[in-house]
């Protein structure tokens, strides 16, 4: 084990332009699956014909395939039917794709958990379908939503590291070529990379903490 | 009830499903053969080297992960070897300018598709031309000649094919052709695919295995990088490198073919194969 | 669609699609053990224990699956004895499920009324007697729906394996489509072997989750 070797300014450089590949795809996904998810998980809940089945049945799809088959499949089978999708592209598709479905569970979820009883009330007291859901059911459901949804989004930056089968150079592809330079600098290379991970993880869970603490 | 139903729905859905890909499935094929056959026709249009000077820019395919033919460098960021000095050469033909060139990182796995996709102008990435690769893809002259070689720890009681059996344990990297040679030379072996040549030198040197296989000239660069790794036993097949182009496109065949003779007769490329390989050329 | 991929490679197909459910199912058992282990420690009066299971659960949560498969498979053979992929994956994939399942149970034992084990303790068990005999056997019943989601997560995570050549269905496929150059169809066959595993389990998992929601 080569600790001073790994740890070369160069090695340390080269993994920091990888974290900088992480973070930024992991953050356009988050914005994207949040907004797609949110989207999909009310059309779940308002029980909407013909719409509300589709998306069940392709939520329960992307749901149950593993992320790393969506991210290869995206990047390499697509383009055989006429779909080409370059390589940040297709990773960022990926990621989208796979936790939207996510998210989208979660917010049908939290949207479920609100009492009937007040859908009800707010109902007979005038307000329309839209309203109750904008005004009653969303507020309460989103509070319930937030420990759940922090929680894919850390799923998701994690998540970025299986986009190594299609060569996307971030963080632990990176770090694949690091050890590739020289073996005794695995053990160190993965620590190093483990702690940046956590720390990144870890930030964001504080933060997640803090809001909670806000708006609760 | 409502979620039986939505399930009920859900299977059906999938079967329905099936289909519908079945059918795209057969479609696209027909769609394939279909622009492969008009390209084979119109040999004399291929207009490929027209959108490669309006882009301005040649996109070649090569390894990051090979030392001596494509490797990168963290501390640089460039990627560099033989297939990089050739690529340039080729660049520097159609373009008139050596820097005209952005490389894209590819693995044996990922350069055919990457290749039909579109994505890449050509594969210059230690690829053996070989009788099956020709029906998907066009190759240009042979660039380099190997032959599969083993690389093992010093002190290894392998010397060369004749000591492995089916029981060795052997490494390689995911739709490399030596996959295929070292199973027919050894019925029944298992050899343990990784997704590039990192990933298997990586594990051989982690013990997860005997030897490893591919080409002896990405083999020298590994026991170069690592004085405890040696290439044992003679060359037990041919390798022919070719620079592989998409089906039809005999426009950038020619211009790459037109490189290569200009390189041999120029003595440049007896150069670039010294540089690199660290001893001439054997014609 | 091309089935002769299927029934040509179907030898392939099948030999990924056992070691998929074998490592699945080892990884259950182990991260169950492990995940049990880790939730005691969490809760144990011992204070060095509790900060050992909450850290081990923090770290292992903030980080990627395929770095701690890499951590088992790179850091064993540098102390001298190497693990093969399907077995580095396999304890991989048990540890990091060990963290979420060691949360699921430790939320499960909170579930039961404190003053159960006040009774229990008063009547002369000792603490792990307590645990084992009157505890466990109650917060197992609240587990069981987090323990088959995270059985569903282990099939699709059990992807990774291909990643240090595993063995698994992926690893396969990626044969598989090298030779046939086919590689949208070749996958579609992989997923429908992932769904066959996990679409019956959701299932599963939705109307146990339903029955126990009527329950209380």
């Amino acid at each position: 084990m080569d600790f001073a070797g790994a740890y070369s300014t160069d090695n340390l450089k080269f993994l920091l332009d990888g974290l900088y590949i992480t973070l930024i795809v992991a953050f356009i996904s988050i914005i994207l699956s949040f907004v797609i998810g949110c989207i999909v998980g009310v059309i779940r809940y308002s029980a909407i014909p013909v719409l509300s089945p589709i998306m069940f049945v392709i939520v329960e799809l992307i749901r149950n395939l593993p992320l790393l088959l969506i991210i290869f499949f995206i990047r390499f089978a697509l383009p055989e039917v006429g779909i080409k999708l370059g390589l940040i592209t297709a990773a960022i598709a990926a990621l989208t794709i796979f936790e939207a479905a996510m998210i989208a569970e979660i917010v049908r979820g939290g949207l479920t958990s609100v009492d009937k009883g007040q859908i009800e009330a707010a109902r007979s007291s005038g307000l329309t379908n839209f309203q109750t859901l904008w005004h009653i059911v969303l507020p309460q459901g989103l509070r319930r939503m937030v420990p759940p949804l922090v929680s894919q989004f850390i799923s998701l930056l994690k998540d970025t590291s299986l986009a190594v089968v299609i060569s996307l150079p971030e963080l632990m592809h990176n770090a694949n070529i690091v050890i590739g330079h020289g073996y005794s600098y695995a053990i160190p290379t993965l620590l190093l990379v483990a702690l940046i991970y956590f720390s990144v993880n870890f930030l964001l869970s504080m933060l997640s903490r803090r809001l909670e603490t806000k708006t609760v | 009830m409502k979620m039986t139903k939505s399930w009920k729905l859900l299977s059906v859905m999938m079967v329905a499903a099936l289909f519908v890909i079945a059918g795209c499935g057969n479609n696209n094929a027909a769609n394939n053969t279909a622009g492969n056959g008009n390209a084979a026709g119109g040999e004399t249009t291929s207009e490929a080297i027209a959108k490669i000077k309006e882009r301005g820019k040649l996109l070649v395919g090569v390894k990051y992960d090979t030392k001596l033919f494509g490797l990168k460098d963290p501390g640089s960021g460039e990627v560099e070897g033989f297939d990089i000095d050739i690529s340039k050469a080729i660049a520097k033909h159609i373009l008139g300018d050596e820097n005209a060139i952005e490389l894209k990182e590819v693995t044996s796995k990922t350069r055919i598709p990457m290749l039909n996709n579109g994505e890449i102008d050509m594969v210059v990435a230690t690829m053996t031309i070989t009788e099956e690769r020709k029906k998907e893809v066009d190759f240009s002259d042979v660039y380099f000649q190997a032959g599969q070689s083993l690389l093992v720890k010093k002190g290894s009681p392998i010397t060369g094919i004749q000591d492995v059996t089916k029981d060795t344990k052997v490494l390689g990297s995911k739709g490399a052709t030596s996959i295929k040679n070292i199973k027919e030379k050894v019925p029944g072996i298992t050899v343990l695919e990784f997704d590039n040549y990192q990933d298997a030198f990586s594990a051989l040197k982690a013990g997860q295995g005997d030897a490893l296989t591919t080409d002896d000239s990405i083999l020298y660069g590994m026991a170069a990088q690592d004085p405890g790794y040696e290439v044992v036993g003679e060359p037990f097949t041919d390798e022919p490198y070719g620079i592989a182009v998409q089906k039809g496109n005999t426009d950038v065949v020619q211009a790459v073919n037109d490189t290569l003779a200009e390189l041999k007769t120029s003595g440049d490329y007896d150069a670039i194969y010294t540089k690199w390989i660290g001893k001439a050329p054997t014609k | 669609m091309d089935f002769s991929i299927l029934t040509d490679h179907f030898g392939s197909y099948m030999e990924g699609f056992y070691n998929t459910i074998l490592s699945s199912l080892l990884a259950l058992c182990g991260s169950f053990l492990l995940g049990a282990l880790i939730a005691i420690f969490r809760i144990t009066p011992v204070k060095g224990l509790r900060w050992f299971g909450t850290g081990y659960v923090e770290f292992i949560r903030n980080i990627p699956l395929l770095l701690v498969v890499y951590i088992f498979f790179y850091g064993p053979s540098a102390l001298g004895f190497p693990l093969d992929g399907f077995i580095a994956g396999t304890i991989g994939l048990s540890v990091y499920t060990s963290a979420f399942i060691a949360e699921a149970i430790r939320a499960g034992i909170m579930a039961v009324p404190k003053g159960q084990t006040e009774a229990a303790r008063s009547s002369g068990l000792n603490y792990a007697q307590t645990m084992v005999h009157i505890i466990l056997p109650q917060a197992i019943k609240l587990v069981i729906p987090p323990l088959g989601n995270q059985f569903i997560n282990l099939i699709k995570n059990s992807s990774v394996l291909t990643l240090v050549a595993g063995l698994d269905l992926m690893y396969f496929a990626d044969g598989i489509s090298t030779e046939t150059y086919r590689t949208f169809d070749t996958y579609i066959f992989v997923a429908m072997f992932y769904l066959v595993l996990t679409l019956p389990l959701s299932y599963a998992m939705r109307v146990w989750e339903r029955r126990l929601q009527r329950k209380y």
